[in-house]
């Protein structure tokens, strides 16, 4: 099926960061036409190779070579630019410039004298966020959006500088259900018109529904490549992971009966968001938040952590009701937090693996004030070990990490005050699927030692360990579903279908 | 848990919070956003009136052409900072160049026998050296800051003490008086009844506004200061951008500097001395950032006039001389404060 040279390659290249080894003698092929998946753990080095691929980043060693010809040189964008697109993993939008200015940055449309014309800019931004039914005003700072409608925007972008080849690093990892189906079908569009791809992901079932071939990364090698078709899931989770798969089991045994309260929402609104939200979560419980993103999930799980301030009803934590809108007061009262947006309310990409992860509990480490770095390095390494975060040691600045591994750090600075109340907002975005079972399973043993849990999330993985599953539709709960739901029965809750009506 | 610092700005840009929210809100917050731009306006209205009420003078052709044309300088400075800040660097020694640049011409051009004047070249080459020597500084700066990956802010404030040192040097502390014609010309000269630096200001704050707001290369410098990794991947040279800006900002220095000693007929050793503490705050009082990536030129040219007609409403209601300093100072913090409530976003 392949003629002619591969759209792209990449032979025998290897880069290092200091000690660490992101690339060893990494090779990949990607041939005319196809829609080549790329997988393989968090620290793989997907991402390494995807920079190398669209000229951020030189390799230390080995070549890339692009229809045949050898790669332009790094400084040389715009070449790089014609031969290939790409949506990174690590947010490209400008939050400071508007969301037109974003989709045409450096291609502004001008005017006959030679200056930007804004109103074609601006027309053409609108007509293009259109074709993929992203409702937002072009014209306010990229800033203000979603972290799904920033998402499209990338995506958008990525897509219509009309190249023949495509990179989409973890398109799918901030989407929800409806949206991965929208890009698909545009996917199909372009496999249609004879686009290559390369795409990557940790949800396997998407590798399965669109891609044609795979190629397997693990510990910065190439593992092997093969048509999808050919390799049957659990053979593919075994070439990432090295090891024969073993799928997760065991069934939770449930909170006992008469555990107390350790979340309450009464009669919980916020205008434009949800409306007149109610539930409660025992020690010991998991519960689903379960929606579409703007469902009002997100927001609800925000309200409890004290991002955002209910204007109606009551949330209480453990007893007394919380001061509304207060982060320190959540925290305070033993609420563990991820958030949904990592980049932007996550971490701080600069300060260390240690500093992050211990960001929320100064006054475990030290006296007065005082932090002992000692003991700080300590927790982290801890940290490190339990959650399997792959990197050289604590002192790495967490924009060293891979992305999966970001997260990690994220979900170990949610634990580290034993939390009480644990609010995940899509805790696996992001994550390979060893990890992720290994992260839920450390979910699960927090639920076991006393905590009570709020996933929200729109990840059937996710929302499967929950002992009840809220669906939340429009900013209200509309159903309650207890465990053992089938996967169409909660998918078609989500999007507003009742089944049984 | 998220960051404390982070959650807590979610909280207080979002209060009513809710994407679905957002929609409704983006009209009135657009309008907002064009209007920052426009923010110190109304002070400056303010300012006008009772700058009025205070003296009859105030309003009169003469002296408001006199502000411009004593702001005429240190805009111009603040127009060279604006490129830089928006890049998200900074640029202190420019206040030294200031002084070097045109040093360096009377230095080179002054004839032997005033001061410390060398006589070596005719009146002539006075305004290419001074600014080849702004190219000079802007090179050397880029070499450390982008080329070597240096800290802008130290790398200037180290080229600030050494420039500043070098006029000193070469002038033996004295000023240099008998400067040649041609550099007098833009300090002194009317064109259609205004002063030469004025129309040259306003045009250069004109050329900015519109490269700024209306050119590829413009634009590029926000993309860069708003995320440098993004701007890459958008094919954007980066490097190549920054090495215009950092150059550009110190040749407009040293032209900032020719019209000063044109006007003053004269390089004082000191010249420039202290200037980079209101350049900044006449930017960031307009509304640039210094986290970079935002800002407008129109806003920063505002920013140095309303401290300029601040200054000169105060001269004008007879506040002792001495007592100048300390109310400039005074009159900055205040303006921060000002532009902070009528510009409604935390300044960076
Ligand atoms: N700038 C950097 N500095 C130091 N180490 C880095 C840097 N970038 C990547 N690495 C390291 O290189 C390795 C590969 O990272 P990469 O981002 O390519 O992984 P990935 O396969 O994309 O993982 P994920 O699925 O989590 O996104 C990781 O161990 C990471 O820590
Ligand atoms: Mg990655």
């Amino acid at each position: 099926m392949v003629v002619g040279p591969p759209v792209a390659e990449a032979t025998g290249v290897t880069k290092r960061f200091g000690s660490t080894v992101a690339l060893r003698e990494a090779a990949i092929s990607i041939g005319q036409g196809q829609t080549h998946a790329l997988v393989g753990r968090n620290g793989a080095g997907k991402s390494t190779l995807v920079s190398i691929l669209t000229g951020l980043q030189a390799p230390d060693e080995g070549a890339v070579s692009f229809g045949g010809e050898p790669a332009p040189r790094l400084a040389d964008r715009d070449a790089w630019r014609q031969r290939v697109a790409c949506v990174y993993q690590k947010s490209t939008i400008i939050p400071e410039l508007t969301v037109a200015e974003n989709l045409f940055l450096n291609r502004h449309e001008h005017g006959r004298n030679g200056l930007i014309s804004w109103r074609t800019v601006r027309r053409k931004a609108r007509e293009l966020l259109d074709t993929w039914s992203v409702d937002v005003d072009v014209r306010v700072p990229a800033g203000e959006l979603d972290v799904e409608q920033r998402q499209f925007v990338e995506i958008a972008r990525a897509l219509s500088f009309g190249a023949r080849f495509i990179i989409l690093d973890e398109p799918t990892a901030q989407l929800d259900g409806a949206a991965i189906s929208r890009l698909f079908t545009r996917i199909k569009d372009l496999q249609q018109q004879g686009v290559t791809l390369l795409f990557i992901s940790h949800h396997l079932q998407e590798i399965y529904e669109i891609c044609d071939t795979v190629t397997v990364f693990r510990d910065a090698r190439h593992i092997l490549t093969s048509p999808v078709g050919e390799l049957p899931r659990a053979e593919l989770v075994a070439a990432m992971t090295g090891e024969a798969a073993a799928e997760a089991g065991g069934a939770r045994r449930g909170p006992p009966a008469e555990a107390a309260n350790v979340l309450e929402l009464t009669g919980a609104s916020l205008r434009g968001a949800y409306d007149d939200v109610s539930f409660r979560v025992r020690a010991g419980e998991i519960v689903g938040l379960a929606g579409a993103a703007s469902s009002g999930r997100i927001e609800i799980a925000e309200t409890v952590v004290g991002l955002r301030a209910a204007t109606d009803g009551t949330v209480e934590v453990a007893g007394p009701q919380l001061r509304p809108g207060s982060v320190p007061a959540a925290l305070k009262a033993g609420v563990g937090f991820v958030p949904q947006d990592r980049h932007q309310q996550g971490y701080v990409a600069q300060m260390s693996i240690a500093d992050n992860g211990t960001l929320t509990i100064p006054d475990q480490l030290g006296r007065a004030g005082f932090i002992d770095g000692r003991r700080r390095d300590e927790f982290a390494r801890s940290m490190i070990g339990k959650l399997a975060i792959k990197t050289p040691g604590p002192e790495l600045p967490v924009s060293g990490l891979s992305g999966g591994n970001q997260q990690k750090v994220v979900m170990a600075r949610a634990l580290a005050n034993d939390p009480k109340v644990l609010v995940l907002i899509n805790p696996t975005a992001g994550i390979d699927v060893r990890s992720k079972e290994f992260l839920l399973g450390k979910v699960e043993e927090i639920a076991e030692s006393g905590a009570g849990v709020l996933i929200a999330s729109d990840e059937l993985d996710d929302l499967r360990l929950c002992d009840r599953v809220l669906v939340v539709f429009q900013g209200r709960v509309v159903a309650e579903i207890p465990r053992g739901w089938h996967d169409h029965q909660l998918v078609a809750s989500m999007e507003g279908v009742d089944l049984d009506g | 848990m998220a960051e404390s610092r982070t959650a807590t700005e979610v909280t207080a840009n979002d209060p009513a919070g809710g994407g679905a929210v957002r929609r409704a809100g983006s009209g009135r917050r657009i309008a907002y956003a064009r209007l920052r731009d426009l923010a110190l306006i109304p002070a400056i209205i303010v300012i006008a009136i009772v700058g009025q009420l205070v003296s009859p003078v105030f309003l009169r052709g003469d002296n408001l052409i006199n502000v411009l044309q004593t702001m005429s300088e240190i805009a111009i400075l603040v127009l060279a900072q604006t490129l830089v800040l928006i890049v998200k660097k900074m640029d202190l020694s420019l206040e030294s160049t200031v002084g070097l640049a045109p040093g360096v011409a009377a230095w080179l051009t002054v004839p032997v026998g005033t001061g410390h004047g060398l006589g070596l070249l005719p009146g002539g080459w006075s305004v290419p050296i001074a600014l080849a020597v702004g190219v000079l500084v802007g090179v050397v700066n880029a070499l450390f800051i982008i080329r070597f990956g240096l800290n802008g802010f130290i790398v200037t404030l180290g080229m600030l003490i050494v420039l500043r040192g070098i006029l000193t040097g070469i002038s033996g502390g004295q000023t240099f008086f008998r400067l040649p014609a041609s550099m007098l010309y833009l300090g002194t000269e009317q064109w259609l009844g205004m002063p030469a630096s004025v129309w040259l200001c306003l045009l250069l704050f004109a050329v900015g506004i519109v490269v700024l707001g209306f050119t590829s290369f413009g634009r590029s410098l926000y993309a860069i200061g708003g995320n440098v990794d993004a701007a890459k991947a958008a094919g954007i040279r980066t490097d190549r951008v920054l090495w215009i800006v950092i150059v550009t900002a110190s040749v407009l220095a040293a032209l900032s500097g020719l019209l000063l000693s044109g006007r003053l007929a004269s390089v004082a050793s000191a010249q420039g001395n202290g200037y980079i503490f209101t350049v900044f705050a006449a930017a960031v009082i307009g509304g640039i950032s210094l986290n970079g990536g935002k800002g407008t030129m129109f806003g920063a040219f505002t920013g140095i006039l309303l401290l300029f007609m601040i200054q000169n409403v105060l001269t004008l209601a007879g506040v002792p001389a001495q007592w100048i300093g300390a109310l400039n100072g005074a009159i900055i913090l205040i303006a921060l404060a000002l532009s902070r409530v009528t510009g409604g976003k935390v300044q960076d």
